[in-house]
């Protein structure tokens, strides 16, 4: 966090196109040029942007990941920082689809707080990945693989890792549960879903890394299946059936309920092809308390998103909204509680 | 009071002069939000409808559930159903208890989200 020495420099397209322009030069070459340089996402967290490098010919495609304003300021509790997310791609590398790092930038740098990594051709907005015909092969061949990048992640030695925040499935059920109750609006649903989640608690394996938010969404796909795992913000130390569980949330079967696995695939088989690419043996009962905690988890974000609302911090209609999707996440734990009634 | 125009008339004319007129001239984050808003009208325009029955037949469900007055507010009594369900003195195997949540949710996803597919059951 600290002071921003640059605060008064950073933030305009112009400001970070010079930043960039220069470490081109000095990369590749004094006529290498910064061409295409255009904002993608404007998230709270986040910046990315994408950008070309021209240079005697050739072209090399880029994302640059940026600190909003190129200084941190309090973000997300769980989100780890930029330069943290850097060194796990790293950490990645030839094991996981996942972008490579070309640079990165210090805070005290003209960019801000940042890094530079390749920019992989392909396809993340969910419901074109689930409908549109380019990708019916990839969807058949996308459970496995992510079956296989989710044992690669869970792999990783825990002694090449960076830094990471520590948190299990309880850690993570006492946490909503405060949020939750700190906003005073009694939901019998949530109650449920917290007490049974309570009296059914699951046998504890080794922790791994655990990815924080691996779905739709944040993973590119082209016509031959995964292409790459992105946004790896949210990764800590914990449960690897976090993560399988998360992508089974009916939330992220974007409307494509029957199949289980992130509205393209099926349980057994993504289990199946993980412990074949050496992850643990689970079964399909034990992802239930996951998925239970993942639907109750994705509710409360969107009450926080809501209270963003209420409180006054953002007045958007899109905030106003979002707390009328938490009934979304209701209906997703009623049926999962429902088969162990 | 007069009621000409409705709530609910001038609810609808709101939400047109947003799809027909406003949106078309809007790009980028503002059509964004401006489909926000219009789906946020239909969500109240519905509400208009759904509500006053089915929170009276929630009230009542909890009622009978919890043995308790049905003249008290709904917001009271999911308190009292929460205080129960947090203590542990209702849970999964309460007589009736999944089919009252179930009903109320159902009843306000048809409110919020009537497209969502977790409403279709297998």
């Amino acid at each position: 966090m600290g002071v921003p020495r640059n605060c008064d420099k950073m933030g305009s397209q112009d400001q970070i196109l010079k930043g960039l322009q220069a470490w081109a030069g000095q990369f590749y070459g004094a006529d290498a040029t910064v061409e295409r340089l255009v904002r993608l996402s404007g998230g709270a967290s986040q910046e990315t942007w994408s950008l070309d490098v021209e240079q005697g010919g050739k072209v090399v495609d880029l994302i640059l990941r940026r600190v909003p304003g190129g200084v941190s300021v309090a973000r997300n509790s769980e989100a780890i920082g930029l330069g943290t997310e850097a060194k796990l791609l790293s950490c990645a590398e030839g094991e996981v689809p996942a972008p490579k790092v070309v640079q990165v930038f210090e805070p005290d740098s003209d960019i801000g707080e940042a890094f530079l990594m390749n920019r992989i051709p392909g396809q993340t907005i969910a419901r074109k990945i689930l409908r549109d015909d380019i990708y019916s092969a990839a969807r058949g061949r996308l459970t496995e693989q992510c079956g296989q990048a989710l044992a690669a992640i869970h792999q990783i030695p825990p002694e090449a890792l960076p830094d990471l925040p520590k948190s299990g499935g309880l850690d993570q059920l006492a946490k909503y549960e405060t949020i939750y109750r700190d906003f005073n609006l009694p939901r019998p649903a949530f109650e449920l879903a917290i007490a049974w989640l309570k009296s059914n608690r699951p046998d504890a394996v080794p922790p791994v890394l655990v990815h924080g938010d691996f779905r739709l969404g944040n993973l590119i796909v082209d016509e031959t299946g995964l292409a790459a795992v992105l946004d790896w913000e949210l990764a800590h130390l914990g449960d690897p059936r976090e993560d399988i569980a998360w992508l089974c949330v009916n939330s992220w079967r974007f409307g494509y309920s029957k199949n289980r696995v992130g509205g393209f695939g099926d349980l057994d088989e993504l289990l199946k092809t993980y412990q074949t690419a050496g992850g643990r043996t689970f079964s399909t009962e034990e992802i239930d308390w996951w998925e239970i905690l993942g639907s109750l988890k994705w509710g409360i974000m969107c009450m926080i998103m809501y209270e963003a609302f209420r409180s006054g911090a953002d007045p958007s209609v899109e905030r106003a909204a979002i707390g009328r999707r938490v009934s979304e996440t209701e209906i997703d734990l009623i049926n999962l509680l429902e088969k162990r009634a | 009071m007069h009621d000409a125009p409705s709530q609910k008339e001038m609810i609808t004319a709101v939400k047109a002069f947003i799809d027909e007129t406003a949106m078309p001239s809007l790009t980028g984050h503002a059509a964004f939000h401006a489909r926000v808003a219009s789906n946020v009208l239909a969500t109240v325009l519905r509400e208009l409808d759904i509500r006053p029955s089915a929170e009276a037949a929630e009230r009542q469900r909890l009622a009978a559930l919890l043995n308790a007055d049905s003249t008290a507010s709904a917001r009271d009594l999911n308190e009292q159903l929460c205080t129960l369900l947090q203590r542990g003195d209702m849970d999964l195997t309460t007589p009736g208890l999944l089919e009252h949540l179930k009903t109320t949710t159902i009843d306000q996803l048809s409110v919020d989200q009537p497209g969502y597919s977790g409403l279709q059951t297998d």
